[in-house]
This record gives C-alpha cells, sequence and structure tokens, in this order.
C-alpha cells in the first residue's frame, strides 16, 4: 500500500509528453448542425469540421478535436483544457474582453424567431440556448426568456408548447424547419446580432491567432472558403 | 456490420431498429454505460479504503492524527457535491499542472496567471497537449473516480467510525481480561465486529453512489445521460441517416430502468452479504431468538 503512494507522484511527475510537432486541441460543441454535430458513427462531422482541418492543414498544425459543453467551453479554454473555440461562436466585445478572437470566417449572420404557428405572440416566452447572443437579445428585449442548456432542448421547448417561439441562429433554424413538414414556421423579423463567426483563442496566444489569421486570409483568398460555405449553408450565404 | 445498412429510409421497421440502434452513435452509448459500471467498481472499493484509514485516523490516540481524521470527514461531509464536484476536480487539476510547472520548468519566467489564463509549459500540461483524445479522457475520468471516492470515503469514515464505537463494551472488556493488547484488541475484536454494525450505512452509501453516478456529467464525462440526450434529441434527415422526433423521453425511460435494475440487483446482493455478516454473531435475527 505505501508503495502505491509513492508511486503515484511519481507516476505524475515522471509523465512525460512525446513533444511531437505543435498538436493544437479544437474545441467543440459537437450539437449544433450544421456548424458541428455527431454524425451516425459517433464522430464529429460538419462545415466548422471540414473548415478547421483545412486551417489546420494549411498553418501546419497537427489538431485534436475535443468535445466540450456550450456552458463551460470559455473556461475549459482559458484553463488550458484545449487551444482554441471553432464551435459556432459570434465575434461579441463581451467576449472578446475574455478571450481573443481571430478574423471572422463567416460574416454576420441573421438570428430569427420560430414557431408552431403563425400569429405567436413575440413578446411572450422565448426559448434560447444559455450563454449565446441571441439570449441576450431575448433578455433585452422584455420578452420572458427560457434558457436551455443545447440548442436542440431549445426547439424541443416549442414542440412541447414550453415556449411560445425559438430565438436562434438562422443557419441552424432553416434545416429544422424544412424538415417539420410544416409544423414549425419563421415568424418575426430576422435580426443581425454580432461581428461574425471566429475561432476564440486565449489571449496570451497570440502566436497561434496569426497562424490560424493567416490560414483564414488564405481561404478567403483563393475562394475556398466561399465554396464550402455555400456547400454547407446553400447559395443565400453571405460570402466574401 | 451483420445487416445491410446502406440505406436505411428503404429498410422495414425491424431492420430499421436494428441498424439504428447498432450504428457507431449507439455503441458510444453502449460504452458509457461501462464506463459509469468501472466508475462504481473503482470508487467503491477506494471509498471503503479510505473510509477505513479515516476512521482509523479520527478513533488514533494521537491527537493531531485525530483532529485530522475528524477534520477532513467533516468537510468533505459539509460541502454541498455540486460545490465539490465544480471546486475540487479543476483544483486537483491545476494544481498537479502547477506542481509539474514548478518540478519540470523551472527557467519559466512568465507568470502562470494571465488574466483569466492558466498558463503552464508544454511539459507541464496533464495530458500533454499532444497525447491523443482517449489518453485525456481516461484521465479526466480518473479525476472523477478520485473526487468520487474522496466524497463517499469521507461518509464512509464516519460509518465505520460509528460501528467500531457500537461494538459492545463487554466484548473489549473481556479481550483485556484475556490480556490481549490494543492493537490486538483492535484488529480481532473492534475491526472484525464492526462490519455488522457498518453495513446497514454502507449499503445505503452504495445506493446513493449508484444514484449519483449521473454526476459524472457535470464533470464533462460523456457518460449515459450526455448520450441519452444526444442520441435523443430530434434528428433532422440533412444531418442523419436515421431522422427522428424528440426521442427523449425514450432514452431517459431506459435509464430509469437501468438504475432501477441495478438498485434492485444491489439490494439482492447485499442482503445476502447481511445475511452472511450475521451467521453466528448471536445477536441479530433469528439466531438472537434461538440463543434465548
Amino acid at each position: 500500500m505505501r508503495n502505491i503512494f509513492f508511486m503515484i507522484p511519481v507516476i505524475l511527475l515522471g509523465y512525460s509528453t512525446a513533444f511531437a510537432g505543435d498538436t493544437i486541441r479544437m474545441g467543440t460543441e459537437g450539437a449544433y448542425p450544421p456548424y458541428n454535430y455527431i454524425d451516425d458513427d459517433g464522430n464529429l462531422a460538419g462545415f466548422e469540421i471540414i473548415l478547421g482541418n483545412e486551417l489546420c492543414a494549411r498553418a501546419n498544425l497537427t489538431c485534436e478535436w475535443v468535445k466540450n459543453d456550450w456552458d463551460s467551453i470559455i473556461p475549459n479554454l482559458v484553463s488550458g483544457n484545449y487551444d482554441t473555440i471553432i464551435a459556432g461562436m459570434s465575434i461579441t466585445a463581451e467576449r472578446d474582453k475574455v478571450i481573443d478572437f481571430t478574423q471572422n470566417y463567416m460574416l454576420p449572420r441573421p438570428s430569427a424567431y420560430v414557431a408552431a404557428s403563425e400569429d405567436v405572440d413575440l413578446s411572450g416566452v422565448i426559448s434560447a440556448q444559455t450563454a449565446t447572443l441571441q439570449a441576450g437579445y431575448i433578455a433585452e428585449s422584455g420578452s420572458t426568456l427560457i434558457e436551455f442548456a443545447t440548442p436542440d432542448e431549445t426547439i424541443s421547448a416549442v414542440s412541447d408548447g414550453e415556449a411560445d417561439a425559438v430565438f436562434a441562429d438562422y443557419d441552424y433554424l432553416a434545416p429544422i424547419v424544412e424538415a417539420s413538414n410544416g409544423d414549425l414556421m419563421f415568424v418575426g423579423d430576422q435580426v443581425v446580432l454580432g461581428l461574425g463567426t471566429g475561432m476564440g483563442i486565449r489571449e496570451s496566444d497570440t502566436e497561434l491567432k496569426a497562424k490560424f489569421n493567416q490560414a483564414i486570409t488564405s481561404m478567403k483568398e483563393d475562394g475556398s472558403l466561399n465554396k464550402l460555405l455555400i456547400e454547407w449553408f446553400g447559395e443565400g450565404i453571405l460570402t466574401y | 456490420m451483420i445487416f445491410d445498412c446502406s440505406s436505411p429510409d428503404q429498410l422495414d421497421r425491424l431492420m430499421w431498429s436494428l441498424c439504428y440502434l447498432s450504428n457507431g452513435k449507439h455503441i458510444t452509448f453502449y460504452y458509457s454505460i461501462l464506463k459509469v459500471l468501472v466508475l462504481l467498481a473503482l470508487a467503491a472499493p477506494i471509498s471503503i479504503g479510505l473510509g477505513l484509514f479515516l476512521a482509523i485516523l479520527a478513533k488514533s490516540d494521537i491527537s493531531p492524527l485525530k483532529l485530522l481524521g475528524k477534520f477532513i470527514i467533516l468537510i468533505v461531509r459539509g460541502i454541498p457535491d455540486i460545490a465539490w464536484f465544480m471546486f475540487f476536480v479543476i483544483a486537483l487539476d491545476q494544481g498537479l499542472e502547477w506542481v509539474r510547472h514548478i518540478t519540470l520548468c523551472p527557467d519559466w519566467t512568465e507568470p502562470i496567471r494571465q488574466g483569466a489564463d492558466f498558463l503552464v509549459c508544454e511539459k507541464a500540461k496533464l495530458p500533454g497537449n499532444s497525447s491523443s483524445e482517449t489518453i485525456h479522457e481516461i484521465y479526466g475520468f480518473i479525476l472523477a473516480i478520485v473526487t468520487f471516492s474522496i466524497i463517499f470515503g469521507a461518509f464512509a469514515g464516519n460509518i465505520f467510525y460509528g460501528a467500531l464505537e457500537a461494538v459492545p463494551k463487554d466484548q473489549i472488556e473481556t479481550a483485556e481480561a484475556y490480556g490481549l493488547n490494543p492493537r490486538q484488541i483492535f484488529w480481532r475484536i473492534s475491526f472484525k465486529q464492526m462490519w455488522i454494525y457498518a453495513l446497514p450505512g454502507l449499503s445505503n452509501l452504495w445506493m446513493i453512489l449508484i444514484k449519483a453516478t449521473p454526476l459524472l456529467f457535470l464533470l464533462g464525462i460523456e457518460d449515459i445521460v450526455y448520450w441519452a440526450r444526444e442520441l435523443g434529441g430530434a434528428k433532422t434527415p440533412r444531418f442523419t441517416e436515421y431522422p427522428h422526433g424528440d426521442w427523449r423521453l425514450w432514452y431517459f425511460l431506459f435509464l430509469l430502468i437501468f438504475y432501477l435494475t441495478l438498485t434492485k440487483l444491489s439490494e439482492k446482493v447485499l442482503d445476502k452479504l447481511t445475511r452472511k455478516l450475521t451467521y453466528g454473531m448471536g445477536f441479530s435475527g433469528e439466531n438472537f431468538l434461538q440463543r434465548q
């Protein structure tokens, strides 16, 4: 028994990492199609996974994907569990105080309301995901906000009648509305929020930020980013 | 794959279900059930070991040890589980990285905390950035086991403390009269007899441990609750071969059945164990009546 107690510090201290170049850990949520989601095989898939892999290839980095809940996605970045957030996160002044962002890889996108009927009262109960731009917007709009940890639950709240409408990113809602066979529909006006979608990076990690900025610029310049955007979000998407 | 699942929308209901329930995502779900069982299998004996250790500390004649034992038991029992889970795991992880940082990178001059960022040198990271995601998951799981073991160990410590006190005084006196020294009395009389007094408390603790396993989810470990929620959520045809509506109810119903079964099985085993431990003790149930 005593040996075991002595072994623990030895194992923990002696544990050395085979330092094989730059491995960058990429944090994502995996619950936000088409940005990022888990496919039938249980692997991460989506626009940002393809984009992230391409950016890593261009920046000459080895990347590994990490799934993390949306709630704690920023705290886990700053405490060093992974090195970037690439999870459909809008660039906002508020988040910028805690972390840094690369330049955006998507221009500011509209957020929209979805409800189960046309004549719903948008000053009633609105569901949104916790700690999102949309939740902040609803909280200030005077409607009653109910928050959920995952985007999927915000939709279920509308189907169950718990909320009158859901307020979320248009591109997330569009495939859901399309698949609902008329049960769900867009209502009210769309609102453009935020400064576009970018990768979140620790404030102290200026070198990594520069590398990704460069990679994003190169994808913007050769048109490959536009191609990818149209492939995942359709012809209506704003391109660079 | 035994079945042909290449175009699920063409399959009949039974085959569709078989294909759906055996896709990669579901395999991960089944694997997470295993995680819960492994957690139980490891956390329970470690807690008992730690509990015994704490009880012996708290019963010690040397007063600093006695105080230490009582203090640990009190602190861990007093702090709400959720606060403990939130705080302890982060503190343990950062504490380990900090120690490694100091020992492995002595020439590092930049501060570890820069604003909100927690920065240690590359070598000090635990696990290292270059380790595979599996290693990171195993590391997280070990932290979880440690956290569970400390919480349940403190409760078990209190149970053992009470159980050692409950051993009849006349037994101890008889042992003294036979000339056994304190050490012999402890190991041969108190320790052996206290189990039966500890068992009701321990079985209670085991039930609570089973119920507490979904707290893994709080620690960011993708346990059965995470996968039940993920799999149950409505899926649109664009992103899956198996679109469906909101099935969370069914997945959570499955969790309910899983936990109830586990509880029922545990009850049976614990009943047997109680009967075995009371055998020949001369004070419990039928034995007691027969002696009279």
